[in-house]
Order: C-alpha cells, then structure tokens, then sequence
C-alpha cells in the first residue's frame, strides 16, 4: 500500500485519531501497554505504562521478530502470520501486523487474558486499518513530499555539520 | 523510506553498515556507542553468536539534535556478514535510508569485499532499491594493518563510480565519525529532495 522509496509522514490529526484507537483498547483489553510499530522499526505510538521500558529497543526488536517470522512463513508458502503471541511468567506480548505495514503490540499481565486481547485487537485493528488506509490516500494525493511543505528543503551543510557538534 | 513525524517533529532515518565477514561493521557501531554523549544514544543492542559474529544486527539509535526544528534520529544497523546469513541481511535493508558499506582492506578479502557489494545490489534490488541512486558511502577498514591493498586497487574495484570514500581503523576510531557525518550528511540532502 505504500512505495518502497516514498518517505512516510503523519500529521497530528492522524496522530490523534491513532491514539484515540490505542488509549481505547488499552482500557478495553485490560492491557498494561500498547505500541504501533512501523515494520522498519520505528515507534509510531506508546500508551500504558511505558516508563522504564526503553521503547526504541522494543520497536526495533518487534519488528525484527516480524521480519524473521515473516521470512519464515513465505518460506512456507504463506504470505505472513499476521499474529504471533509470547507468553512469560508474569507478562506476555501479543503481535498483530494491521494494514500489512504496522505492529500492534499489546503487553498484558493476568489482569487480562489472551482471549480478551485477541477479541480487542481484532475490533481495534479494524478501526487502525481504516486510518492507514486513509494516510496512504491521502500520501497518493500528495505525491512524494510537496516541495513547498517539505521541512528539509531548505537544510544547509550547517545544519548537518551542527548535529554533529 | 524515512518516517517524519509532524505530530511530534521527529525525523527517523534507517543506516545500515553491509560489508563481508569479520570486515568491522559491528566494530563501527560501538565506537560510536562508546564516543557518543549518553543524553544522545540509546542502548545499543546486538543479537550475536556466542562467537560475538552478528547472528542478526546490531542495533544503535541515535538521537542528534534538531534540524529545522525536527528532532532527527539515526538508526544504525548492523548486517550479519557471514555469506549464509543472506535471508537475515536482505530483512535488515527494509526501509534503508542509507548505506555504509565497510570493506576489509587486506588482500586476501578483496573477493569477499567484491562478493559482499554484488551482494548487497542483488539484496536492494529485491526491495525496488537501486545503490547507485540512494546515499551510499564507501568505508576502507583495518588500514592499520600490513597487508592490505594499495587505494587505487580497492578504489577502482570497489568505488567506481566515486561515491565519498573513508580510511578507516575501526578499532582506533580513525575515520568511524567522518564516514557517519558523510552518510546522514546524504540522508538529510536526500529528504531534501522530498524522498526517492
Ligand atoms: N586490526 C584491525 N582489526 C579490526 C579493525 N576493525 C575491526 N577489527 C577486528 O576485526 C574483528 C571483527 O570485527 P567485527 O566488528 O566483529 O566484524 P563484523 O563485520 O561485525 O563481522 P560479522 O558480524 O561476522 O559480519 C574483531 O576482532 C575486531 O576487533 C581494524 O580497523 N583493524
Ligand atoms: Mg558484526
């Protein structure tokens, strides 16, 4: 649904309505936290508690855990498997890709349940899937970046040489 | 494929270092680990073999400052460089904003060196991705050692076409920051452009 080169961008109203979404099932599922992860290992959302969890690495990992079971099931013949559920002694994790290109991922304790979970996922996965389908729209619309509302377009060789200053 | 961020103007930007075997890819990334003011890096991870050869990357998130009033983060990556790795490497280019490709200057791994960039085109190209048409930076590693190529040779079998070159010893550190700098110095003027 998106190109392979095109850069991909959100805008607050999408934000909002994405985290509408996850503040939602969050509650509805009884979960401890919940992150949208884009499938090249960047944290697109994080709600519940995630202090003290270092959410870079989770999103890196997740999506490095999707990419190899992804592997996996083309191996197979399959095109993915779009859930995947780990199971520890306190908290586990449940994955599910939405829209072919985010992770959800849900962190819940004996608090809830894996059936609770998979039945939330399912209605907000959904709802996700309705925004993303609208943000690659309205991505189509625009074309790769509009030169006039790119942030970059008027970056100097100073602005690069002082980040690594 | 960067991901900008309006909501919270962030900027995420994906590097990946490629090279053969036992070339310095991870060395790289834990110089930079070690030089990098800790309020600017994350933790770095590596998935390695008991052997410490990457098994499936290693990971380090750099957050550098702001440019245009946008948080930029850098996400370096590791491949594995073990030829039978290929099926983990391939994963890893998903969504690559810009390459490192770490060669290891000795003679006697100038077929691997030429072997990893064949490699590394096959593995772009099956991601609609095309090397000579993205940021890409040519690192020589371990010039610390005896016996290694003379320039004009790793130049003209592994540099072509001329993109930025760096001497490296990944062990001192000599040339790990510039051949950084160079690389998100191409990202940056590429999102410039308003992406590929
Ligand atoms: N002499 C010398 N040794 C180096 C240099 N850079 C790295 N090495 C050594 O080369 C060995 C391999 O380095 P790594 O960084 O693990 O290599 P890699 O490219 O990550 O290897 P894989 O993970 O198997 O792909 C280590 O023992 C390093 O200390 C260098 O510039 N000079
Ligand atoms: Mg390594």
């Amino acid at each position: 649904m998106y190109s392979a080169q095109s850069n991909f961008e959100l805008y607050d109203a999408e934000m909002n309505k994405i985290n509408t979404i996850t503040s939602h099932l969050l509650k509805a599922a009884q979960a401890k936290a919940i992150f949208l992860v884009d499938k090249n290992g960047l944290m697109i959302s994080s709600t519940g508690e995630v202090a003290g969890l270092d959410i870079t690495s989770l999103a890196s990992l997740t999506a490095g855990n999707i990419a190899t079971t992804g592997g996996l099931a083309k191996l197979i013949g399959e095109k993915e498997f779009s859930i995947q559920f780990h199971e520890g002694e306190n908290d586990s994790i449940h994955l599910s890709i939405v829209a072919g290109r985010v992770i959800l991922v849900v962190i819940f304790d004996a608090n809830s349940s894996l059936g609770l979970v998979r039945l939330r996922v399912k209605r907000a996965s959904a709802s996700l899937t309705q925004v993303f389908e609208d943000i690659a729209h309205r991505q189509e619309q625009q074309g790769a970046t509009s030169y006039s509302a790119n942030p970059f377009a008027e970056i100097t060789d100073d602005d690069i040489d002082n980040l690594f200053n | 494929m960067s991901f900008i961020n309006h909501a919270s103007r962030e900027i995420n930007c994906k590097i990946v270092y490629y090279g053969p075997g036992l070339c310095g890819k991870t060395t790289n990334l834990q110089y930079v680990y070690q030089k990098t003011a800790p309020e600017s890096k994350g933790k770095m991870i590596s998935l390695a073999t008991e052997s410490e050869r990457t098994l499936f990357f290693d990971f380090l998130p750099l957050a550098l400052g702001e440019v245009r009033g946008f948080k930029t983060r850098f996400h370096l990556y590791t491949v594995p460089g073990q030829v039978f790795y290929d099926a983990s490497r391939k994963l890893i280019l998903k969504g690559v904003d810009g390459v490192v490709f770490v060669a290891d200057s000795q003679e006697e791994r100038m077929d691997a060196n030429i072997e990893s960039l064949e490699n590394l085109r096959d593995n772009l190209d099956e991601h609609g991705y095309d090397l000579d048409n993205m940021p890409f930076v040519m690192q020589y590693n371990k010039q610390d050692l005896p016996n290694i190529s003379p320039m004009d040779e790793l130049q003209k079998y592994l540099n072509p076409h001329k993109v930025p070159e760096y001497r490296a010893c990944a062990m001192t550190g000599v040339g790990v920051f510039e051949t950084l700098k160079a690389i998100a110095r191409l990202v940056l003027l590429d999102l410039k452009k308003g992406g590929r």
